[in-house]
């Protein structure tokens, strides 16, 4: 049994909403939106997992993010970059800003990148790798809490800048621009939109399952415990380390699968959604749905990037201040987030209305116990 | 990559780099001296800290404006009163900012990262409205500007020379502070234990407000030194915060000689390279063994050995 009887509904209202609602209801250049804040959401999903759950905060998950939209946008880039199309170029056949930077050979982790199955792989395999030796070097030293926190922010960092300084190499500044097909495949068009709405969409649905298959398991107890009393776990035998390496490997896996599906519904792929800042602002998608909350994650995803995107079109000034204050108040008042003020104050009304008994069931409690500390 | 200079030359170079090195130093012990009284001693993550310094900044900028247009004749000594506001601004507003959010998450400190980020987006977003979103720098005094020749091929300027006898000033000062007053006593009191320190009669409160308002002093301090090598915008702050977090982290949160040695290394490996590499290559291998060398020894360089 991988969802209670409550959870399978929210699923279904979920699955009805992105799959059939949204599609119904906005026009294509709205959806497409909408289907690039759902490739963020894969983020936050995974921060619910690792955060939420295992108690672990990483500011870096738009790094994994970023190496699986890197890895796609790489073999679209290749693909573009075929010897007709480049031939103006002074050697064709190479990406466009390689030529712009006199090199003139492929760099050998391109080459991957040739094969479509490869490529697939790479997307999960690069971020998960990289989340395999971070975790592994850090939880093995018991490394936790802030500080944690700040070295993946740290590493966050040195990846931006390794980025913006290979400018030859993986494009610079400006990113991996001007994709166009996926094998022989035009991306462009507005029904390939359309289709890489669904699939992404049914994918997120699947990441959802996994997420509440390992919340479910004895796996996801055992991550659970070891938030809340950490040694106690360790003194009855487990090997604490290995299940925080695997929730954070899987919270990256997740993440890149967003970060791959984002290079394909935008087109692009640049360092300014790998750094720091981007990677802080997928944890308060997380914080908003609620950091218990596996389905609040896409819920928060939505919300914020709705109103980031209607209020910075209207008063670009005032989106600052409203995200902060909202960083802000999240922490300080509503510590599990939409999730969490559903629990507590529209839960119980919901089911007194349901059930035609007058009594109030005795809502008000957070879910699972107290946040993470 | 030496053999195209010459001994002297070689030597010449990083003497040269080293001065540079020393002046990222100090701007680097600047910041993480006030992070580091705040991090350490209270466990709060202070992402707004960089806020705080660029506070610092526009308040040294006023005070040069209203110098140069209304006292020209006191404008070389503008600086030291431009400090002195600059720890007043920014202390007033950490001890407001304690008492308003800060307070009520001492038992979170993952939380007051989220919280205190959002105060720095808040906080960009108000210097932007009211002092524009450009870059102002300030027009220094005719004795800082120069520098002063020690052989043919050496010469340091005034100006970093300046900063860097500010923070050796600055550090000594924390230092006597902490360890040898009776208010940096009762500081660490309460940092060990809480509960006994309020039960023999400490205001842990109080104690608590005090340093958090003198961290983010410091912090004003430190953007007000800025002005001197660099202009200040309203983002400014956020391209520092990663820099001084690690600093803090690598030298051993709670030791203030781990700081003043994490700076110091940091800021010699990043200049020395800076010279044979380029600029952001230099801060990647920084960076990456800065990090590595965490991976090795989690707790930083200095810490005391405690039984958790």
């Amino acid at each position: 049994m991988i969802l209670s009887r409550k959870e399978l509904i929210g699923l279904t209202i979920l699955s009805l909403l992105i799959l059939a609602v949204l599609p119904l209801a906005l026009d294509t250049f709205r959806l497409n939106l909408v289907g690039k804040y759902l490739t963020y959401a894969f983020v936050a999903l995974g921060l619910v997992m690792c955060w939420g759950y295992g108690g672990i905060l990483s500011l870096g998950q738009g790094i994994f993010f970023g190496l699986g939209g890197y890895c796609m946008a790489m073999y679209l880039k290749l693909e573009a970059s075929s010897v007709e199309n480049t031939k103006i170029q002074s050697t064709p056949g190479i990406p466009d800003f390689m030529d712009w930077n006199q090199i003139t050979e492929l760099p050998f982790f391109w080459e991957p990148f040739h094969s479509l199955p490869l490529t697939l792989i790479l997307v999960i395999a690069v971020p998960v790798f990289f989340a395999f030796i971070i975790g592994f070097a850090m939880f093995t030293r018991r490394v936790g809490g802030t500080y944690f926190a700040i070295i993946t922010q740290a590493i966050a960092a040195i990846l931006t800048i390794l980025i913006v300084g290979q400018q030859g190499y993986i494009g610079g500044i400006n990113g991996i621009t001007d994709l166009r097909t996926l094998h022989g495949w035009d991306i462009r068009t507005d029904d390939a939109k359309l289709i890489l709405y669904f699939v992404n969409a049914l994918l997120l649905i699947g990441c959802l399952l996994i997420a509440f298959f390992v919340k479910h398991s004895k796996l996801g107890r055992i991550l659970v415990a070891m938030r809340d009393k950490e040694d106690r776990v360790r003194f009855s035998g487990y090997n604490v380390s290995s299940f925080k390496i695997f929730v954070f490997c899987l919270a990256a896996g997740i993440s890149a699968v967003g970060g791959a599906m984002f290079a394909l519904q935008v087109g692009f792929m640049s360092p300014s959604f790998v750094g720091i800042v981007p990677s802080i602002e997928m944890v308060i998608y997380a914080a908003v749905g609620g950091r218990l909350s596996i389905l609040g994650a896409v819920y928060g995803t939505l919300l914020v990037n709705w109103a980031k995107t209607s209020f910075s079109e209207s008063f670009p000034e005032l989106w600052l201040l409203g995200l902060g204050g909202l960083f802000i108040a999240v922490v300080l008042a509503f510590p599990n987030g939409l999730a969490g003020i559903y629990t507590s104050y529209v839960e119980p009304y919901v089911k007194r209305l349901l059930s035609k008994k007058t009594e109030i069931i005795p809502g008000g409690t957070l879910p699972q116990g107290s946040p993470a500390e | 990559m030496f053999a195209d200079y010459s001994l002297a030359e070689l030597g010449s170079i990083f003497v040269m780099q080293g001065f540079s090195g020393l002046i990222l130093f100090s701007v680097y012990l600047l910041m993480a001296l006030g992070l580091a009284i705040i991090f350490g001693q209270m466990g709060v993550i202070n992402m707004a800290h960089g806020e705080f310094m660029i506070l610092g900044a526009y308040v040294t900028y006023f005070t040069s404006q209203f110098f140069l247009n209304y006292l020209p004749p006191l404008f070389p000594g503008y600086f030291f009163l431009a400090m002195i506001l600059a720890f007043i601004a920014s202390g007033v507003l950490g001890m407001f900012i304690e008492w308003v959010m800060i307070r009520h998450l001492y038992k979170r400190p993952l939380d007051t990262l989220l919280a205190t980020w959002g105060l720095s987006l808040i906080l960009q977003q108000l210097y932007r409205s009211f002092f524009g979103a450009r870059e102002v720098g300030v027009e220094l005094p005719e004795w800082m500007m120069g520098s002063v020749a020690i052989t043919d091929t050496i010469e340091v300027q005034i100006n970093g020379l300046f900063v860097i006898s500010l923070t050796l000033a600055i550090t000594v000062a924390v230092a006597l502070l902490m360890f040898k007053s009776r208010w940096g006593k009762q500081v660490r009191a309460v940092v060990q234990n809480r509960i006994m320190a309020g039960a023999v009669g400490i205001n842990t409160e109080k104690v608590d407000r005090y340093t958090f308002a003198l961290g983010c002093g410091i912090a004003g301090v430190a953007g007000s030194a800025f002005t001197m090598i660099g202009s200040t915008g309203p983002t400014a702050g956020q391209l520092y915060i990663v820099d001084t977090f690690l600093v803090v982290v690598f030298g051993g949160a709670a030791s203030l000689l781990g700081t003043i040695a994490s700076a110091f290394s940091i800021s010699q490996a990043q200049s020395t390279l800076e010279f044979f590499l380029s600029g952001s290559m230099a801060k990647v291998l920084t960076l990456l063994s800065v990090v590595g060398i965490l991976m090795l020894r989690p707790q930083g360089l200095f810490t005391l050995k405690v039984r958790r």
